[in-house]
Order: structure tokens, then C-alpha cells, then sequence
């Protein structure tokens, strides 16, 4: 394990190139004797340096955002290509991005990450994959080493109290998440990926390799396709109690319809389960089209001469072949392409109380929560025959009323002059 | 209409006139507020029509044992009592002799206030249409609860809505027809002025017939 990311606070302990593996090796530059001369890596015209070793290890404190972000906002090869809710604008947010993390200055309270991902022991809580679902909203009072950490962890399962509709709202707490009605809108400082299609791959898009969109991020890069990058997305929701179901290489799929690598697990029914937000990331991904199963495949060269990686030799049918011979899987040898989503829970970049969902974003008619179709919701839910039915009696009557009166007065004025 | 001299009697009390302008406010904002949580409009805004009609609904409920105590303390109840008799005439009353300026075959008089339809609405009214209203909106009012309870088995919230909603448009239609009936007396706002003051005025020398009056009968 590499503590440094974790705990160096200068902020320049860089790995090459894709923040994995080891920082560069330093080179002395025969030029300028004591400088560096920067290692290139292949294919880039960019070069990495060795850090300041001495000033790194002396730096070593307790994990800042940054030290944590060091992977997480960069997930997936980027800034904000993964998690809608977190990226490097989460290193110093304004209180209006986030009220935990945010600076002193604009009323935040400054959270680190490790703040709400308590330790114990490098055990860090607040794990998706593995731990069981939380079987109970306990208070950190109650239990501050329970493996999963929750907003009731501090908060309580009643946190409004300032009157009003606050009973109302504390209501909702037993089915919808706290994360629902206070994280509106996610990626409010940058855009975050929300598509990729890995189809458009190996082609050159207006004669040209890499095509930047309007906000400086690239939308279509000739190793990886075509991507879309939106700002301030509505989630979407589904049940969640707390557990991702994964498809792996080795799970038949359908793809006939979108498939869906992870899932949110839970339902209406589990009393465990919230409605929770999620960034939804959609793509077109290769598959296997006889064995009906996802495909790995090999992107990145081994060495120079690998041109069956994808990235070297543009090649699908060779470069997942060696990708999943590589992982141990069975290849047909054809592929095709089918639409895949892959969900990230939003739970961080919590807005300030004044910005928590109005009632009628869940309660209307063009309700956020139309694919929540289990309970029932004033406002969003109607009977249409009932509600035709009634609006006809009421119309009904009205006229009946309105034609009575008109005749009363016709025959009073016809009566007046005989 | 009808040439007959008019006397005045005193139909409604003081305690009467009340709940009955409080009750129709109350209603009138209920409807309002309820269809809006529905949201058949948006004009309040989805919280503040929640919360209002919450808090009329359960005023209401209490003006309500009040006035159900009141209909039984005063024995006023029994002008509810429902009948047919002459049921056929008053409809036809409506129906066609009121364009020919008939007079009104059941006359209101203090112990007979309401004619033979009038009471079987009044009666279906207040003895089934308000009280279901009254349950399906006090168990809505009460859902978080029903766990507590041990409601939560064979109770859905989705069921109780639609008995709620279907009670909603019942009382809207009552309410139009209601309304537009109260103009149908001598002059088109009689009946309202006679809520207001407690005096009606009513045709001169008409017998109450004895299957009328109310307060003879045990
Ligand atoms: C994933 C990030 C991460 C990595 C990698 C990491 N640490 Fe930590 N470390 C933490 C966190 C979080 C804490 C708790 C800080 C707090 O309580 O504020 C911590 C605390 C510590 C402490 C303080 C004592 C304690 O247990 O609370 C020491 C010493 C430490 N780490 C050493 C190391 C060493 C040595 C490595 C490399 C083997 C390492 N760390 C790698 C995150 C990390
Ligand atoms: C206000 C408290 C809080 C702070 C501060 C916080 N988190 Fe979280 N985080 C949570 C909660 C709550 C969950 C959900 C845990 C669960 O469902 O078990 C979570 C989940 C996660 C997850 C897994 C779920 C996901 O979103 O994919 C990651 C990764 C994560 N946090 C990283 C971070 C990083 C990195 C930071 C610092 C930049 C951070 N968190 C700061 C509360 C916090
Ligand atoms: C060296 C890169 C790296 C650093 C630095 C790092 N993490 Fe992680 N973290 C990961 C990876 C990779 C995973 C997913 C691996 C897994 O599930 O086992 C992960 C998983 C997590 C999860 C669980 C996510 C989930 O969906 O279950 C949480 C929470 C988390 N990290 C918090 C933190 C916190 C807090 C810090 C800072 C103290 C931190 N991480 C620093 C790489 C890192
Ligand atoms: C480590 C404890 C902790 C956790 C976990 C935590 N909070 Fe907080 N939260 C705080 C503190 C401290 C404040 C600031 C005190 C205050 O303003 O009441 C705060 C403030 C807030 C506020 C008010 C912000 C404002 O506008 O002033 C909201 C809303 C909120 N938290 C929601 C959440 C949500 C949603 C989660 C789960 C994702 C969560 N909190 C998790 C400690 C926590
Ligand atoms: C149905 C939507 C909804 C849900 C669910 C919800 N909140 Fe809120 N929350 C609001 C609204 C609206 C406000 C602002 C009005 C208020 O303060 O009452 C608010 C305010 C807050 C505040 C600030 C309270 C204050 O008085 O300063 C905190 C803290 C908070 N919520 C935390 C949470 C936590 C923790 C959860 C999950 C247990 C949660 N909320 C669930 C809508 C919601
Ligand atoms: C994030 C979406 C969301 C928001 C925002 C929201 N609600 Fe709800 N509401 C729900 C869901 C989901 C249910 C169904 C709950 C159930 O059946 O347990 C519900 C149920 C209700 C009900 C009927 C059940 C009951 O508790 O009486 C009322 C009334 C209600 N909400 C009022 C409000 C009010 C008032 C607000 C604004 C302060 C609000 N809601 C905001 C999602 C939401
Ligand atoms: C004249 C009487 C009333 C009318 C016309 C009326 C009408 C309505 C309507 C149309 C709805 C929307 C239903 C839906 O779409 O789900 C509603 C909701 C509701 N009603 Fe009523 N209602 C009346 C009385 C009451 C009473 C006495 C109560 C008891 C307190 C009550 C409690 C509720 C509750 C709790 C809701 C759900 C929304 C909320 O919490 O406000 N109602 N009503």
C-alpha cells in the first residue's frame, strides 16, 4: 500500500501517468546539473518529474480531501468522470456545493473526508460493495465504528425541527433518503460524464482525434470514443438499502435491453431501503454477441511493439481477445455493442437547507419520482377515471344549475307580462 | 311569484347560523386546498395547501362533535328524519312547477325547516358523506402512524385516497347544487338573507301538516 497518497500534504507527489503505479524516476537533466529532466511517457508530449522525496515525507499529516481525492475525484481515468459528487472542485467547495466540506469563509464547516469516513484501524467505513446493508440508522453516539456511516450517523432520524411542515418532512425519513430531497441537482461546479460510447471508437470525429467540447472537456477521442458531459444533472432514484449488485464477465446478460452492470438493491417493501439519488452513466460497451457476456478488453500496450492492445492497433476482435485471455474468460470471437449503465450513489455535495427539494419536485404531476411507482404520492398520483368522472358531474352540475336558472328567469319575465 | 302576504318566522338560531357559515367556510377551503394537494392547480403551493387543509380539517372535526352534540341536545336532529311523503311533489316543484310560479308545495315553518328532499340530502350529507370524509381524512392525517397502530396490514394509503378524493367531488357537486338552491326562494336571495339573520319569510296562513312537524313526534 502507498501511504503517501493518503498522508503527504504538499500536493505534488504525482504518479505517471494515470495517477496508478509509481511516480516517475528521477533523471538527472545533463543540461542543468541538480534540475530534472522530466520522464515522458509514450505518446504524450508531456513529462513527469520525480517529487521532492524529502519535502513529501516530511509533509506526512492526517488525510486532507485532496489526499483522498487523489484517487477518488479522478476515478475512471479523470476529473469527474466517475462520481457526479465528487471531483476536484470538492477540494476547496463553497459552502453552496457543499455545507460539510465547504470553507470556513462561506459558512461550511470545513469536513475532511475522514470527518464522516470514519477509521479504525485503516478500515475506513462507508463501503458499498461488501458490507451488508444497514440494518439500523444508528447514531455515531451509539456506535462510531459501525462500518457504515450514514447522515443519521449525525444527524438523527428527525434533524428538522424548526416548525412548520418540519413534522411533515420528518415523515419522509423512513422512505425517502436525506441525500433526495438535499442533493437537487449533482456535478453543480463542473460537468461529469454521463455518456460514453466506446462504438465510436478507432474513427476520427471531423477529421480530427480528439474534439474538446464547449467546457474545455474532451467529447470525442479517436481511443475512446464519443463522450457527453452534463452540469447540474437531476439524479435519478431508485430503492436503495445501501448494496450494489455487480455484473461481472462471468454473468450472462440480455442485451436486448439496456444492461445494467450494477444495480441498486433494495425495494418498497425493505424497511431498510430509502429512495435514494443516483448518477446514472450510460454507455455502449463491447460484448461477446454468442456468449452473451461482457468483454474486457486489452487497451493499454504492454510494450512498444503490442498492437493488439486497442489503443495501439485499433483492432476490437484482437484486443479483447487478448484481454480475455488475460482474465481467464472465453471469447467467441464476435462482438457487438450494446447500451450499459453503471450507477454511483449521491450523497456527497449536500446544498445548502434553502436549496433542499421543494415539495413539488416529488409531488406533482411531473414528478421527479415517476419511476417510483410502488407507493402512493398526493399530488403526483391521480385516478384518471375518477378524476374524469368527477370533473364531468361537477361541469354536469354546474350546467344543470346554470340552464335551471336561465329557464326560472325566461319564465318569470314571460309570467310578468300576461 | 307568489301573491300570498309573507310572515316572518325564526327558523335558524344563534348556534345554528354559526356552524353553518364556520362549516361552509370550512368546506369551501377544504375543497380548495384538497384539490390543490391533488393538484388539479397549483396556487398555494403544495406545502401550504397541505398544511392548511391538515389544520382545517382537524378544526373542523371539532366544530363538528359540536354541532353533532347540538343537533341531539336540542333534539334538532329530527329534522333530518327522512320521508317520502310529498318527496314526488317537491321534485316536481322543481322540475316544472316552479317555472310557473307554483308556490312551493311544503311550507317551512320552525318545526319543519326542511322539505322532504332537503332532508334526505341533509341526511346523507351529514350522516354518511362528512363522516366518511371525516375517517378517510383523519386516517391520511394519521398514515405514519399506522405501524403503530397495526393499520398498516389491510390499510392503503392508495384505497383511502380514492374513497377520499370520490368524497371530495361528491361534496364539490352538493356544494354547486346547494348554492343555486338557495336562490329559489320568493326572491333570489331569501333563503341566504334567512341564514344570515335567522328569519325566513314565509307565505301567511299555511297549515303544517302533522307528518311534518318534528318536535311532537316520539
Ligand atoms: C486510503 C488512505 C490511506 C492510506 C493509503 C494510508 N493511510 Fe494512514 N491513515 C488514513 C486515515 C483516514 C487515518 C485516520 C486519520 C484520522 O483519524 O484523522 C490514518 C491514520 C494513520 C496513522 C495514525 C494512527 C492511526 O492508526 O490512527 C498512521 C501512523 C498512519 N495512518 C500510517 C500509515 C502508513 C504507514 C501507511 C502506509 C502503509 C498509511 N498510513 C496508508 C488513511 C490512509
Ligand atoms: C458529510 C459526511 C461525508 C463527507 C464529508 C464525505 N463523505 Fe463520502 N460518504 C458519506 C456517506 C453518508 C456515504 C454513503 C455510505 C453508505 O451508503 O454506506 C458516503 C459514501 C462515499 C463513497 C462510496 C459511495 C459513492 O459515492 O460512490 C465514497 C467513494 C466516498 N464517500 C468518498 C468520499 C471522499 C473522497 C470524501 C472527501 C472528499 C468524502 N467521501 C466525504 C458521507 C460523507
Ligand atoms: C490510492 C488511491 C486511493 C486513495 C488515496 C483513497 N482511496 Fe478510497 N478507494 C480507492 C479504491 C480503488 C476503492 C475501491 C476499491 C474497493 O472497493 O475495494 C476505494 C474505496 C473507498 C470507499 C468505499 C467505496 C465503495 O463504493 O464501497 C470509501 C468510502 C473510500 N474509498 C474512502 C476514502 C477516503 C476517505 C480516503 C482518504 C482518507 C480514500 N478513500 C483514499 C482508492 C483510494
Ligand atoms: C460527521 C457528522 C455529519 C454527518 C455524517 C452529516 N452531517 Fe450534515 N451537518 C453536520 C454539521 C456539524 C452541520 C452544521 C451544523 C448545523 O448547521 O446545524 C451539518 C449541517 C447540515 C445541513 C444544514 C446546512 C445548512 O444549510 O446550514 C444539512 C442540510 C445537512 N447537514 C445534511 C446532511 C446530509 C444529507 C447528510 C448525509 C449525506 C449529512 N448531513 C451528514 C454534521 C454531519
Ligand atoms: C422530504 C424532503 C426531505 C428529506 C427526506 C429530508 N430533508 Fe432535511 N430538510 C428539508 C427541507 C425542505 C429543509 C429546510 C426547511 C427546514 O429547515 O425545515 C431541510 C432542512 C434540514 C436541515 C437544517 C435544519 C435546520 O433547522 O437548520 C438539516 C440538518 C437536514 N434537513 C438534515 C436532513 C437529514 C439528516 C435527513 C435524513 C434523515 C433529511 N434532512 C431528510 C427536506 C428534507
Ligand atoms: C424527494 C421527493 C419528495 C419530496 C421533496 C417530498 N415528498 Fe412527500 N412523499 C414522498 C414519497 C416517496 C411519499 C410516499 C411515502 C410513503 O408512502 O411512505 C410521500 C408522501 C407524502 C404524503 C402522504 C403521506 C403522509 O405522510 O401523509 C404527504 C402528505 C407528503 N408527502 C407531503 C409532503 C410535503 C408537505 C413536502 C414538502 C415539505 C413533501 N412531501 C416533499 C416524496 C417526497
Ligand atoms: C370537505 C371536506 C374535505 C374535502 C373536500 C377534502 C378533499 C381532499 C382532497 C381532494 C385531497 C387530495 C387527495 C389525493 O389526491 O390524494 C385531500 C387530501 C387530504 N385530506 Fe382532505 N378533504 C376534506 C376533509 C378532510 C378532513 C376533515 C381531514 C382530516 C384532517 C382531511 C385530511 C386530508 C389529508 C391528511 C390529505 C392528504 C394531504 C395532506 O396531508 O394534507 N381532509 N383532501
Amino acid at each position: 500500500m502507498d501511504c503517501l497518497v493518503c498522508h503527504e500534504q504538499t500536493g505534488t507527489y504525482r504518479k505517471f501517468p494515470s495517477g496508478a503505479g509509481y511516480p516517475a524516476p528521477y533523471v538527472e537533466d545533463p543540461a542543468n546539473p541538480g534540475t530534472q529532466k522530466g520522464v515522458p511517457f509514450p505518446g504524450e508530449s508531456k513529462s513527469y518529474f520525480a517529487p521532492d522525496w524529502s519535502r513529501v515525507a516530511q509533509s506526512v499529516a492526517r488525510p486532507s480531501r485532496m489526499n483522498c481525492g487523489t484517487c477518488h475525484f479522478y476515478g475512471g481515468g479523470g476529473d469527474a468522470v466517475k462520481h457526479g459528487d465528487l471531483d476536484s472542485t470538492m477540494g476547496r467547495p463553497p459552502k453552496t456545493l457543499d455545507v460539510h466540506m465547504g470553507t470556513r469563509e462561506s459558512g461550511g464547516q470545513d469536513f475532511t473526508c475522514v470527518r464522516c469516513h470514519t477509521t479504525h484501524s485503516h478500515h475506513i467505513a462507508g463501503r458499498i460493495y461488501e458490507t451488508p446493508a444497514a440494518a439500523e440508522r444508528k447514531s455515531l453516539l451509539q456506535d462510531d465504528l459501525g462500518d457504515k456511516i450514514l447522515c443519521e450517523s449525525c444527524h438523527g432520524t428527525e434533524p428538522h425541527q424548526s416548525g412548520g411542515m418540519s413534522d411533515k418532512i420528518n415523515d419522509h425519513t423512513d422512505t425517502v433518503s436525506c441525500q433526495a430531497c438535499h442533493i437537487p441537482e449533482f456535478a453543480r461546479a463542473q460537468s461529469t460524464k454521463m455518456w460514453w460510447d466506446w462504438s465510436k471508437a478507432g474513427q476520427l470525429m471531423d477529421g480530427k482525434e480528439v474534439v474538446m467540447g464547449p467546457d474545455g472537456k474532451s467529447v470525442f477521442d479517436r481511443k475512446k470514443g464519443e463522450f457527453r458531459w452534463e452540469k447540474n444533472v437531476v439524479p435519478e432514484y431508485y430503492w436503495f438499502d445501501g448494496t450494489l449488485d455487480h455484473v461481472t464477465v462471468a454473468d450472462p446478460i440480455d442485451p436486448t435491453a439496456e444492461v445494467w452492470l450494477n444495480r441498486p438493491q433494495g425495494s418498497a417493501d425493505d424497511p431498510n431501503s430509502r429512495i435514494m439519488p443516483f448518477k446514472v452513466h450510460r454507455a455502449m460497451a463491447p460484448y461477446d454477441k454468442v456468449n452473451k457476456v461482457m468483454v474486457i478488453p486489452h487497451l493499454f500496450p504492454f510494450n512498444k511493439d503490442d498492437d493488439t492492445a486497442y489503443w495501439k492497433g485499433y483492432d476490437w476482435n484482437r484486443a479483447i481477445e487478448v484481454g480475455m485471455e488475460k482474465a481467464g474468460q472465453p471469447y467467441s470471437g464476435e462482438y457487438g455493442f450494446v447500451e450499459t449503465t453503471y450507477v454511483f450513489p449521491t450523497t456527497h455535495m449536500v446544498a445548502p437547507k434553502n436549496e433542499a427539494l421543494p415539495c413539488e419536485a416529488c409531488h406533482s404531476r411531473q414528478s421527479r419520482l415517476a419511476g417510483i411507482t410502488e407507493v402512493y404520492m398526493p399530488g403526483r398520483d391521480t385516478f384518471a377515471m375518477v378524476d374524469a368522472a368527477g370533473w364531468v358531474g361537477v361541469t354536469g352540475a354546474m350546467v344543470a344549475v346554470i340552464i335551471h336558472g336561465l329557464m326560472r328567469f325566461v319564465s318569470g319575465l314571460r309570467r310578468k307580462e300576461e | 311569484m307568489t301573491h300570498q302576504p309573507l310572515v316572518k318566522i325564526y327558523l335558524y338560531s344563534k348556534f345554528e347560523r354559526f356552524w353553518h357559515w364556520v362549516q361552509s367556510a370550512l368546506i369551501i377551503l377544504l375543497l380548495v386546498t384538497g384539490f390543490e394537494v391533488h393538484g388539479s392547480f397549483a396556487w398555494l403551493g403544495f406545502m401550504a395547501a397541505v398544511d392548511l387543509h391538515n389544520t382545517i380539517g382537524l378544526t373542523w372535526l371539532i366544530l363538528f362533535v359540536f354541532i353533532v352534540f347540538w343537533l341531539f341536545v336540542t333534539g334538532e336532529y329530527k329534522q333530518y328524519i327522512p320521508t317520502t311523503r310529498k318527496l314526488l311533489e317537491v321534485v316536481r316543484y322543481y322540475a316544472s312547477g316552479i317555472f310557473r310560479g307554483e308556490p312551493h308545495p311544503v311550507r317551512k315553518s320552525r318545526v319543519a325547516k326542511h322539505n322532504p328532499m332537503q332532508r334526505l340530502t341533509y341526511l346523507g350529507l351529514t350522516a354518511v358523506l362528512l363522516p366518511v370524509q371525516m375517517a378517510t381524512g383523519l386516517l391520511y392525517w394519521s398514515y405514519n402512524d399506522w405501524p403503530a397502530w397495526g393499520l398498516d396490514g389491510f390499510l392503503s394509503l392508495k384505497v383511502l385516497a380514492l374513497v377520499h378524493l370520490i368524497g371530495g367531488f361528491a361534496i364539490l357537486i352538493f356544494l354547486i347544487v346547494h348554492v343555486y338552491m338557495t336562490t329559489t326562494g320568493h326572491t333570489v336571495t331569501a333563503h341566504i338573507a334567512a341564514m344570515f339573520s335567522g328569519w325566513e319569510e314565509v307565505p301567511e296562513g299555511e297549515e303544517v301538516e302533522d307528518w311534518e312537524r318534528m318536535s311532537e313526534r316520539r
